[in-house]
């Protein structure tokens, strides 16, 4: 196994220089843990696997004799290779040693998770940097709830396929970027069984307050939260103390849940008991405000982020993050002083006194 | 807000029992519906009972402090420094309690022109800030000294020979009535002093508290206060003088015959027998001046007993660090941690502001609040604590020779009196020694003080509105706002509980969030100091308020509810110290809560729930 880590690397064994190896998504997985914000657990597929795949199947020629014949004028043609490219990646079997690393690595993942053959999301992890639009590249493929090594590899094979869609190649055509020079990376990542899930903003939405952190939460799967569907919990919390300022415990009516046998995500009525509830509780607020703090750190800016709490992770660990985006109201205002700058601080104290206070 | 919802002030009832009560204190502290334009005014003007100094009626003695601080605060403001908005604040009493208003400058032209004289007058203050406090200090020592120097003696048949020989061509009788003016007169310029800076303080301190507030809107007082709040304040020295005592008596081997000893006579007596003994008896003597010259209460009641006046409560609550230390438990105060964290979230909140123009406001104002702020905290020992204790008993002193002299049936009575009163009496009293005949007052008061003291306890008993009068559109006097939190919100609160009747029904109390933080447990009632020895770990403290010598009962509790008190009260400095959760000023949960009752506190809402 002494060359696993060219073609297998857990997410924390990434980082932003490894981008062109494991790609954006994978690289950035990776910088969030070294910040200590913990995001489901998982491992990059690396474009290295990718070649070493298209070597020991002895694919490569094929795909690059099938791509010759494409005629640019025609798209049916592109979509025929597309069609023919695509069925030979994926049903090429991938070789024994890689297969090992991947399955090991599956098997300890699912370990950790202390869930027997954990279901996975796999998703590419483009290589961005090395080639401009290759945001075409797999973009869509996000395959959910993935069970057991069999499934986890066929669609490791689907998203390095993906390279190949009919749009990929008229792209990389059109762009005059050789097709033998890509190559893609694969995150296998635990699936979030959200027991409570919802966001949270580092900075007041309603105020703007950059002081403090607010979290809106329900029961099950975000998607209820993200919708408006539900009435969250919301919570205020002080970002420097990390005290609870504010805490509004809602009826909350539905949550999203997961469906074992379709292993899709389904709406149902929050049970009596449950809907007064507070989803969440002090000390996992307070936790998740501060991996709020490391978010909008890490970032350096006001952050949206999607969470969520796991209940099959290590006690430890149970808050996940899924997702953080810069905040767009308040992040976009002109910034102007609070208060008019004075010359002094015994300006200040004459205009406020002037000013009063109003009581009605 | 429905402007008709607080009484009349002329409306207010009069107690059966109580008729003629106004004559117990000066006459223009009354509404006067007599007066045409001075009752047009008072019906105009929002008057609000002062619970936060007075939670209980004011005897006609008591009042002093009010006379003094009425006259003080508002010559500060007006005549002193030219608060370009405000005067004065002025006073009223109803029934025993004090009812205050706020004087502004009613017309808007006025102003500017008043701008300039306060810049200059509250401008060298600021700037010499430092030296000038040194000044007070030593102007507060001064007349404590001469307070304390001052000596009543008693009136003798015959003056000494050494009067004659010296040809002194006074009396005894002149000297009572001169010490008494002097004794009075120390007291009224003991709070004029007290006020010296304190107007410039609060008007400091809240502009911050605004700054902040505009520029996160979610922040709390109590975090506000944490950034400023001295640590190293004179108010926390008595109780690290009892800290210090505790570890000597363990470092000298004498905490056994310390805690198994019923009172301090015994401690005494025992310990006097050896030689360790005997140095940590001194060291205890040593403490006392001025150490021990801390009220039980907040200084404002002549009922509340200073520590050097039973040295059982000091000894008590020492014992209470001497249990923790042999336990093996640390009893010291997280200095360096309190002071981290100070400077932790001033710099973190400083760093959330995104102009230069707003850091350099902030460091402006902070920088200044933090300055003014020491003398905030430790006026308070010099003027309500020390000066008061030593204070208190010297009236004591006039009071027993107005008991020889059969004015007074007991010495307390004389706090039935107001200093005006005294005064007259005392006149009396020295002419009937002079004259050598009873006194009128031996005939008048003894009854007259029957009488009162009947109509205190009827006072004790009648539930004082919340405000009188018509709210104001603007609050301006940063006192109002600091000290008293007088906002629209709390104007409503008051209004909620006038409109829920019946107290004891209550199981919910807002008062201020001083401390951050929830807990549920048992409740403990301590009306007063002397009962925090039945306090058992990890109990909530609920009681009227707390002082510094009620200090020992907060390294038991696990939260605490007050009465009364704001953000910068005792209660809530010490709770945010220990980082347990306060909520202070609920105004009844001491009346109504009972001890064993399963409570909530909520120190981030300044909640409290009887579960």
């Amino acid at each position: 196994m002494k060359d696993r880590k060219k073609y297998v690397l857990w997410f924390d064994e990434c980082d932003i220089g490894d981008v062109p190896v494991v790609g954006g998504k994978c690289a950035s997985l990776g910088e969030l843990l070294k910040a200590e914000i913990p995001v489901p657990p998982g491992f990059a597929v690396t474009v290295n696997a990718y070649r070493r795949f298209l070597d020991e199947g002895g694919i490569r020629d094929e795909i690059l004799s099938l791509l010759e014949e494409i005629d640019h004028e025609d798209i049916d043609s592109v979509e025929k290779a597309s069609k023919s490219i695509r069925e030979l990646i994926e049903k090429t079997p991938l070789g024994m040693e890689l297969e090992d690393y991947i399955g090991e690595f599956y098997r300890l993942l699912s370990k950790f998770c202390n869930f027997p053959a954990v279901p996975a999301a796999v998703r590419s992890s483009a290589t961005a940097e090395d080639l401009p639009g290759a945001s075409f590249a797999g973009q869509q493929d996000t395959f959910l709830w993935i069970r057991g090594i069999d499934d986890v590899i066929a669609h490791i094979l689907k998203c390095w396929s993906s390279l190949f869609t009919a749009r990929a190649i008229a792209y990389r055509s059109r762009m005059g970027f050789p097709h033998d020079k890509v190559a893609i990376s694969v995150a296998v990542q635990k699936m979030v069984k959200a027991v409570t899930a919802g966001v949270m903003f580092t900075i007041n939405p309603a105020s703007g307050d950059p002081s403090s952190i607010v979290i809106d939460a329900n029961w099950g799967f975000g998607e209820s939260v993200v919708s408006g569907e539900a009435t969250p919990d919301n919570f205020v919390v002080n970002k420097i103390t990390l005290s609870i300022i504010k805490r509004t415990i809602a009826e909350k009516e539905i949550l999203y849940t997961l469906n074992h046998e379709t292993h899709s995500v389904e709406k149902q009525e929050i049970p009596l008991e449950r809907k007064n509830e507070q989803c969440l509780l002090d000390d996992e607020v307070v936790e998740l405000a501060k991996i709020g703090k490391l978010i909008e750190k890490h970032y350096g800016k006001a952050m949206d982020v999607e969470w969520a709490i796991d209940k099959d992770l290590p006690r430890s660990g149970q808050i996940m993050i899924l997702q953080s985006r810069p905040e767009t109201v308040w992040s976009q205002k002109k910034t102007e002083p609070v208060i008019a700058p004075k010359k002094s601080a015994m300006d200040h104290i004459i205009a406020n006194l002037l000013e009063g206070k109003k009581v009605k | 807000m429905s402007k008709s919802k607080f009484p009349n002030p002329h409306e207010v009832e009069t107690i059966p029992g109580t008729e003629g009560w106004e004559r117990m204190y000066p006459a223009h502290y009354r509404f006067t519906p007599e007066h045409k334009e001075r009752a047009e005014y008072e019906k105009n003007t929002f008057w609000f009972n002062d619970a936060l100094h007075y939670p209980v009626p004011l005897y006609p003695f008591d009042l002093i402090w009010d006379e003094c601080w009425y006259l003080a605060l508002s010559q500060y403001c007006s005549s002193y420094f030219c608060f370009p908005p405000i005067n004065g604040i002025d006073h009223r009493i109803v029934n025993g309690n004090v009812y205050i208003s706020e004087n502004p400058i009613k017309n808007p032209e006025d102003i500017p022109a008043r701008v300039p004289e306060f810049e200059a007058r509250a401008g060298y203050y600021f700037e010499n800030w430092n030296e000038l406090e040194q000044k007070w200090v030593k102007k507060m020592e001064e007349i404590i000294g001469e307070l304390e120097s001052i000596d009543f003696g008693s009136l003798p048949v015959l003056e000494d020979m050494s009067v004659i020989n010296n040809a002194r061509g006074t009396s005894s009788g002149y000297d009572l009535l001169k010490k008494y003016d002097t004794l009075i007169d120390l007291g009224v310029r003991c709070w004029q002093y007290h006020f010296e800076f304190l107007n410039l303080g609060y008007g400091a301190y809240v502009t911050f508290v605004d700054f902040c507030n505009k520029a996160f809107p979610d922040i709390t007082l109590q975090t506000i206060s944490q950034m400023i709040g001295g640590v190293d304040v004179i108010m926390y020295r008595p109780d690290e003088e009892l800290k210090k005592l505790a570890k000597l008596s363990i470092d000298l081997k004498v905490d056994g015959e310390i805690t198994g000893s019923d009172n301090i006579d015994t401690v005494i007596s025992r310990l006097e027998k050896s030689e360790n003994g005997k140095k940590w008896i001194e060291a205890w003597n040593d403490a006392k001046q001025p150490w021990f010259n801390i009220s039980t209460g907040t200084g404002w009641y002549h009922s509340d007993p200073s520590w050097n006046d039973d040295l059982n409560i000091p000894l008590d609550s020492m014992r209470i660090y001497i249990d923790k230390l042999q336990k093996g438990e640390s009893i010291d105060r997280p200095l360096e941690k309190v002071q981290a964290e100070s400077e932790r979230i001033t710099a973190e909140y400083r760093g959330l502001l995104q102009t230069d123009e707003d850091k350099k406001t902030f460091d402006e104002l902070h920088g200044l609040s933090k300055k003014v702020f020491p003398y905030v905290e430790n006026h308070l020992f010099y003027v309500e604590h020390w000066f008061h204790s030593v204070f208190w008993n010297k009236m004591r002193d006039v009071a027993s020779i107005m008991k020889d002299a059969g004015i007074l049936n007991e010495i307390e009575d004389i706090w039935l009196m107001n200093r005006h009163e005294i005064k007259q009496a005392l006149w009396d009293l020295v002419c009937a020694w002079a004259t050598v005949v009873e006194p009128y007052g031996a005939y008048h008061w003894p009854e007259e003080l029957k009488w009162r003291k009947g109509v205190m306890e009827k006072f004790k008993e009648w539930k004082a509105p919340e405000a009188l009068g018509t709210p104001p559109e603007v609050v301006q006097n940063p006192f109002m706002i600091v000290l008293w939190g007088v906002t629209n919100e709390s104007i409503s609160n008051w209004l909620k509980l006038r409109e829920m009747g019946d107290p004891g029904k209550m199981k919910e109390f807002i008062g201020f969030a001083a401390s951050a933080g929830i807990v549920e447990g048992v409740a403990r009632v301590c009306k007063t100091v002397r009962e925090i020895n039945t306090i058992k770990e990890g109990e909530i403290l609920v009681s009227p308020t707390t002082s510094p010598s009620w200090a020992p009962a907060f390294q038991k509790i696990k939260a605490c509810v007050t009465d009364v008190g704001g953000i910068m009260s005792h209660a809530a400095i010490v709770c945010r110290e220990y980082g347990m959760p306060a909520v202070v000023g609920t105004g009844q949960a001491s009346k109504v809560i009972k001890s064993g009752t399963k409570i909530r506190v909520n120190g981030d809402t300044g909640i409290v729930e009887i579960i």
